[in-house]
This record gives structure tokens, C-alpha cells and sequence, in this order.
């Protein structure tokens, strides 16, 4: 499909919400099935490979609604199964076909604290879309109704449009939570402690908010504008903010309840320790963690000139992985000048990670996709700089105890690409920090850190979620882990009340 | 937080400063390091080593020779002025204990991160030998120091200005052959200085310690740019180190990646200079 710009988009919806809206009421299932399923407006492929902007430049007012038009508003509400959070995805988006926006946005909230987050980053083609009634008429997922965009529409409309409210805070209980980890997971139970009157501290160990959203997604995906504001929404309800606070060096996890006066504590540290595929040449000069490279440039913004954390100069680069991360760092690396970014990848497109957007948006900035292939060994020159990869070709075989075929290795396969820079980014264990520096608490052999239905580890008073937990996995899974651990948190300072 | 307290120049481009950082002086133990910023938007994090803490004050004492564009910067910074962002302590302590006779050598700026180190070593009641090495006397610092708390203090000076006219090495191989054979060694300095003590002392099979200074971005285990090969596997200096089993330790790569960015900091660094000395000139004019 050739590139359509936003101001064509929002023309062609204008004249089917005419169209549609005088007759809404009265639509009838067939009729639609019948609305064109409205795409996302985004810059130009060729101008956004060169630029940090957000690439999905989000639906009209227009385009929202014929979206929302689209919805059955069926009995069965099985997208709502789809959702992590349960948010009530028919009766926010019938809001929005009737142009109430200030409800919808309300009814996103009730369940879920970061939609604009959720609606740009979360899997919906795996999730809420996955179980879409209508896409499932259409026999095709890529045809049900749009609710990630939906969602991020009424986030934005709610942000730009000064919208934003305050939630409100019951009066003061005196007791106190501190909070390890400003990622999705923690933010939640900020949110979610603060609402029922408790005192609650952030930890942070960088020098800004955000954890992953900050260091990991990068602006084009997410930009830092939204999760500035959502940060700006939490210190408004006066929750204390504390960064460059590594909890377990600069404070012991249990001194936080034993000297500091905490009365409950949540651990959200995140999965944030590279793993390395122990092959041949890793630790040659051009080889990064994903983590390292998009942290230099999401972070420490080294795509500023001004910056003084460098960026490796790459003109030839090779991604090993096929997951978000991996999409990132070969988009990353081209807007950063790159000639050539291949993503390696062993096994087929269809068990890729990666949202599907993702994919689809980095093959439109040109990125080159070798699938069924993986690295054997890098190869560097005399200087212990990278000069190229030995990849080696696979199959699909069985299915694994993932439900993806198994990639099997074709025997005398391997072959050479010439590369500057190498970025793996074949996923994330779990972050050492706290299992190094708190021995008495129980963490699996991945160091993940167990956790009962309730969220609570094997330490009284304290809790765990997102990836520290569950390993790496998503924003919205974080997010249902933190909700939960501030129930649970909620529910025991109130028992203590008594 | 985050105060000056106190600035003093050592030698030409090595610094001490005193910060008011209350929570790291009561948690580092010897060992640790603490990663700062001179501008927390678009300032670079880097790893320094603690070399001191007073519990009492609240502060920390940190060393550092200027090297870079921050070092430079953070040399400009003066007693009241205030660290835009310092974490810490990060990093494995040291492992404390009664070895018998340890050999502590350093170089250069090494000697501030061994401080603390050989005092604890000394405390655990071993006998402790400290070499100091360094381009010339000038460049020699907390002598006094550590006079006070080693059993014996040998000098080495590349041009002799001070001391044995020796690399740090030689004394070293002198102990490791005598009758007062070491039973630790902790070499902290320049990578190359480290890598050849390593080499000294593996034919004694003497255990020698050794703390790497790698690129970092976190210091929290995050990013793994500061990983090296050490016995054939890749750990993390931020959260397996900074000390490693010298031995073990594949130097020539640690070196190398060391130089990763040596161009473009050389840039950063020279553009910094050239805008301060412009400013200040342009003050001078004013």
C-alpha cells in the first residue's frame, strides 16, 4: 500500500463520518463490517529514518471516531479477556464514537494508569485485537478494531488537551511505602499506594524517571514528552521522588523497613542485565548490549551534539534478535546515520516477538531482515574492532515448549556479512542488585525473585513485580504486577490499622 | 547533598574533593566506586573510587586526574558548588582478610583507591608492603598516607626523580624472590601497569588482585558495556568486580575496548577547552 499522509487520512475519514454518524445508532453488524479499518497516520519512511520524531503520529478526531464506528459492541466482550488490565474496551470506545471523549479517557483510567504508554508499546495483535469479535468475522486479525490506537488517541486527547486530572488522594495514614524502581511496574504501585493516603517514595537508581520507558523505548516509539507528563501527574500527588538511589547499595533493602520507617516495600528493579550469546568475538570493539546502545542514546541522549556520552560511529550494522529491542536498536542505528542495518534473526517472521508494527515500520525505513540465520561468531581485525559475523542458516523444526517451531541448524550453512558494529539483543536476566545485596531473599535460579499470588516475596513487607519477577516480558504485564502488589500493599497497612 | 566541601589540587591534574554524600560514607567499604555527572542532561555518568569516607561529616573524599571532558569539568567545580547527580558505593567490596604479607602496588592515581583498602587489609592484622609508582615525584600523591599505615613504602619513579628508578614491577619481582614471600598481591593503576604485575607474580603463583576501571554508562549491571574476559567468560565489572583475579583477567582485550571511544572523547574534550577558553577570554575583554 503506497504512503498515505495524515491530512489524507483525516479527509477520507471526515467524509465517512458524515457518513456514518447520522445513521450510528442504527448501524447494522454488516454495515460495520463494511468501514474501512482506518490506518495509522505516520511521517514519511524516508523522512523518519533520519529523524528522532515519533513515527505513528496518532488518529484524528476523525479517524477515531469511524474506528470506534467499526466496534460490534458484541455480548461476548472477549477483547476485554485479551487485556492484561481488564479495561472495559466496548464501552470506552462507544464513548468515543459518540465524541464523548472525556468519558472514554475516564473509563481507560479506571483500570489502567499509563494509556498513552500502553496504546503506543503494548502487543495489541497479541492481546485485546487478538480476541476482537469483528476481526474475527473478517478472519483476520490485522481487521479488528484498533484499540491500542484508540486507547492512545483518548490518552493524547486528555494530554493535549490539558485534560489531565489529578486522582484523587485519600487524606494521610501516616504509613509509609518505598518504592525500588521507577519502571511501569513501580509507577502503578506509586500511583496506586499514594491514592489511599500512604506516604510514597520512589527509589530510582539513574538520574531520571522512567526505568525502561526512559532508557530502553526510544523516542521515536515513545517519546519523553508522555512519560514526562505521567511523572508530572505522580509528583502533583505528592509522591517523593529520590533518583541516583541504588536501593541495596546505597541503602539496604531491609534497612528501608528497619531504620527508614517504611512500612511496606515494592520491588520493581526490572530484567535489566544483558545477556550475551557466548559466542566467539562478543567482547570486540563494535559489539553492544542493546541495552548499551540504546541507553547512550535514549538516556544520555547521545544523539545530541551536545551530549558528551559518545555514540560508536556505525555505518554497517547487524541486530541479532528479533523482539522490540531488537527493532529499536536497527532503527536507532539507522537514524544515527547507519548505511546498513540487517536484523539476524533464527527463525521465521511469523515467531518473531516483535509487535508487528514494529516490524512492519522498520522494513519501511529500509532495515534488511535475514531470518532463519544466527550468529556463530564475530570476526574482528587487528585492532579488535568488529569487521564481520559468521552466521550460520536454520529450519523450522517441532514445535518447542514455547509453541514456536524450534529453529534446527542446516548442517555446513555458515556464511559471512561484513559488519562494523554487532548489537545483541537476544533478551534480558534478571537485574543482580538486590538478590546480591539481600541474600535472605528467595529468587529462582534465573534470580528471578519469587512471589506469592499476592505479589509478597519471602520477606515480610516486601513485594516484587514486572520483570524483576516475571523476566523479561511487557510493559502491561508489569503494569498488572504492580497493580496487584499495591492491592496487596493497600490491603495490608490496612489490616495493620485495626 | 552533594556539596563540596572541601578541593584540593594534588599534582598538575589530579584533584581531591570532598562531598557531602551522607548515605554513601556509612555503606562503601573498601573497593567500591561511586559513578557522578557534572550535568545530569547531557553529561556523561563516569566511575570514580572512593578513597575515603568520614561517617561523622557525611562525606566521601574522591580522587581524579583530569583525563577527559569531565574530569576537566569537574575540576572547575569549586568548594559550595553543588554534584548535579553521584550514586553509590557500586561495585563488590573488597574481600578483607588475614592473608599474611600482602604486597599492595599502584600507580598513579591508583594509590587513592588503594587507600582505604590497605588500611582495612592493615586493620585485618596483616603485614602490609605498599609500592607507589609514578612518572615523576610531582606525580606522587598520599604518601604521607600511606607512610602511616604500611609496615614498609617503596618508591618507584620512571625518570628517578624520587625513589628506585623502576617500574613497580621491579621491586615487586624482588619480594616475590626473597625470603618474605607475599601471600597476596592487589595491583591497582594504569591497565598496563596491572597486566604486567599480573605477569610478575604468575610464575610465583602468588593470588593478585587486581580492580578494573572499564567504560561504564549505569554501573548497575544494565548496560554490560564494561565487560571483560576473565577466564574465558564475560563478567561485569559494575556488578562481579571491579576486583578480579589478575591472572585470570584477558588484559589485551580489556585495553582495547578501553580505546573504543578515544577519538570522540578527544573531540569532546578539546571542544570543551577551546568554549571555556573562549569564555574566559571574552570575560577578560568584557
Amino acid at each position: 500500500m503506497s504512503y498515505q499522509t495524515e491530512g489524507a487520512l483525516q479527509r477520507e475519514a471526515q467524509i465517512l463520518l458524515r457518513e456514518f454518524a447520522a445513521i450510528a445508532d442504527g448501524l447494522k453488524v454488516k454495515q460495520r463490517q463494511k468501514i474501512p479499518a482506518q490506518d495509522m497516520p505516520v511521517q514519511d519512511p524516508e523522512i523518519r529514518s533520519h529523524n528522532m520524531e515519533e513515527v505513528a503520529l496518532g488518529y484524528s478526531f476523525e479517524q477515531a471516531r469511524v474506528e470506534a464506528f467499526r466496534c460490534l459492541q458484541c455480548a461476548k466482550k472477549n477483547c476485554m479477556e485479551g487485556c492484561p488490565v481488564k479495561i472495559n474496551i466496548p464501552l470506552f470506545i462507544d464513548h468515543i464514537a459518540k465524541g464523548e471523549m472525556e468519558q472514554a479517557i475516564a473509563v481507560v483510567k479506571q483500570t489502567t494508569l499509563l494509556p498513552a504508554v500502553c496504546g503506543r508499546v503494548c502487543p495489541q495483535e497479541k492481546q485485546c485485537q487478538l480476541h476482537c469479535t469483528l476481526g474475527k468475522s473478517l478472519k483476520d486479525v490485522d481487521c479488528s478494531v484498533a484499540i491500542g490506537r484508540l486507547e492512545r488517541f483518548v490518552a493524547d486527547w486528555e494530554r493535549i488537551n490539558n485534560k489531565i486530572v489529578i486522582p484523587f488522594v485519600k487524606p494521610a495514614t501516616g504509613k509509609k511505602v518505598a518504592v525500588v524502581g521507577s519502571g511501569p511496574a513501580g509507577l502503578v504501585v506509586a500511583a496506586d499506594c499514594r491514592r489511599e493516603g500512604h506516604h510514597v517514595t520512589i527509589f530510582e537508581a539513574f538520574h531520571k524517571l522512567g526505568g525502561v520507558l526512559r532508557y530502553g523505548i526510544p523516542e521515536f516509539r515513545l517519546p519523553n514528552s508522555v512519560i514526562d507528563k505521567e511523572i508530572e501527574t505522580l509528583v502533583a500527588m505528592g509522591i517523593e521522588i529520590k533518583t541516583n538511589f541504588v536501593v541495596g547499595r546505597t541503602r539496604k533493602l531491609t534497612d528501608l523497613l528497619d531504620k527508614d520507617g517504611y512500612d511496606a516495600v515494592f520491588v520493581g528493579t526490572g530484567a535489566g542485565l544483558p545477556v550475551f550469546m557466548g559466542i566467539e568475538g562478543e567482547n570486540l570493539i563494535g559489539v553492544f548490549s542493546a541495552n548499551e546502545y540504546l541507553t547512550r542514546i535514549n538516556l544520555m541522549k547521545a544523539f545530541d551534539k551536545n551530549a558528551d556520552t559518545p555514540v560508536y560511529p556505525a555505518t554497517n550494522v547487524v541486530v541479532l534478535g528479533g523482539g522490540n529491542v531488537a527493532m529499536d536498536a536497527a532503527r536507532m542505528a539507522k537514524r544515527l546515520g547507519a548505511e546498513k542495518v540487517t536484523v539476524v534473526y533464527r527463525r521465521s517472521e511469523q515467531e518473531m516477538p516483535a509487535r508487528k508494527e514494529e516490524v512492519l515500520h522498520a522494513k519501511e525505513e529500509g532495515i534488511t531482515f535475514l531470518l532463519l540465520s544466527n550468529a556463530k561468531r564475530i570476526l574482528g581485525d587487528e585492532k579488535s574492532c568488529v569487521k564481520g559475523i559468521e552466521c550460520v542458516q536454520y529450519k523450522l523444526g517441532e514445535p518447542d515448549a514455547s509453541g514456536r517451531r524450534s529453529p534446527v541448524v542446516i548442517a555446513n550453512s555458515e556464511f559471512i556479512l561484513d559488519a562494523d558494529t554487532v548489537i545483541v539483543a537476544v533478551g534480558n536476566g534478571s537485574n543482580p542488585l538486590i538478590s546480591q545485596t539481600t541474600p535472605q531473599l528467595n529468587v529462582n535460579s534465573k534470580g528471578n525473585i519469587k512471589v506469592d499470588a499476592s505479589q509478597q516475596t519471602s520477606l515480610k513487607k516486601i513485594f516484587a513485580g514486572g520483570d524483576i519477577v516475571l523476566g523479561a516480558a511487557t510493559v502491561i504485564l508489569a503494569m498488572g504486577e504492580g497493580r496487584r502488589s499495591a492491592a496487596s500493599i493497600n490491603a495490608m497497612l490496612a489490616a495493620n490499622e485495626n | 547533598m552533594n556539596t563540596i566541601l572541601y578541593k584540593e589540587q594534588l599534582s598538575q591534574d589530579v584533584f581531591l574533593m570532598r562531598l557531602r554524600a551522607p548515605l554513601i560514607a556509612l555503606e562503601r567499604q573498601p573497593g567500591q566506586f561511586i559513578i557522578l555527572q557534572t550535568d545530569d542532561d547531557l553529561g556523561e555518568r563516569i566511575p570514580l573510587t572512593i578513597a575515603d569516607a568520614n561517617t561523622q561529616e557525611g562525606s566521601i573524599t574522591i580522587i581524579f586526574q583530569v583525563v577527559g571532558k569531565t574530569t576537566k569539568h569537574l575540576s572547575t567545580f569549586m568548594v559550595g558548588d553543588v554534584l548535579p547527580a553521584l550514586v553509590g558505593p557500586l561495585g563488590r567490596p573488597t574481600h578483607i582478610h588475614h592473608f599474611g604479607k600482602v604486597v599492595c602496588v599502584c600507580g598513579g592515581i591508583g594509590v587513592a583507591p588503594m587507600y582505604p583498602i590497605a588500611q582495612e587489609l592493615k586493620n585485618a592484622g596483616n603485614q602490609v608492603t605498599v609500592i607507589i609508582g609514578a612518572r615523576t615525584k610531582a606525580l606522587i600523591i598520599l604518601e604521607k598516607e600511606m607512610r602511616a599505615i604500611a609496615d614498609e613504602l617503596i618508591i618507584c619513579t620512571d625518570d628517578g626523580s624520587y625513589g628506585n628508578k623502576a617500574l613497580v614491577t621491579a621491586p615487586l619481582k624482588a619480594l616475590c624472590e626473597s625470603d618474605a614471600r607475599p601471600d597476596m598481591v592487589i595491583a591497582i593503576g594504569p591497565p598496563v601497569m596491572m597486566k604486567f604485575c599480573a605477569a610478575t607474580t604468575r610464575p610465583f603463583n602468588i593470588f593478585t588482585q587486581v580492580s578494573l576501571n572499564t567504560i561504564m554508562v549505569d554501573g548497575t549491571g544494565m548496560c554490560g558495556g564494561c565487560r571483560v574476559t576473565v577466564d574465558n567468560q564475560t563478567k561485569f565489572v559494575c556488578v562481579d568486580g571491579p576486583e578480579f583475579d589478575g591472572h585470570l583477567v584477558d588484559f589485551d582485550n580489556m585495553i582495547a575496548r578501553l580505546n573504543a571511544y578515544k577519538e570522540i572523547e578527544r573531540s569532546h574534550y578539546k571542544c570543551f577547552v577551546e568554549k571555556a577558553f573562549t569564555e574566559h577570554t571574552k570575560k577578560l575583554l568584557v
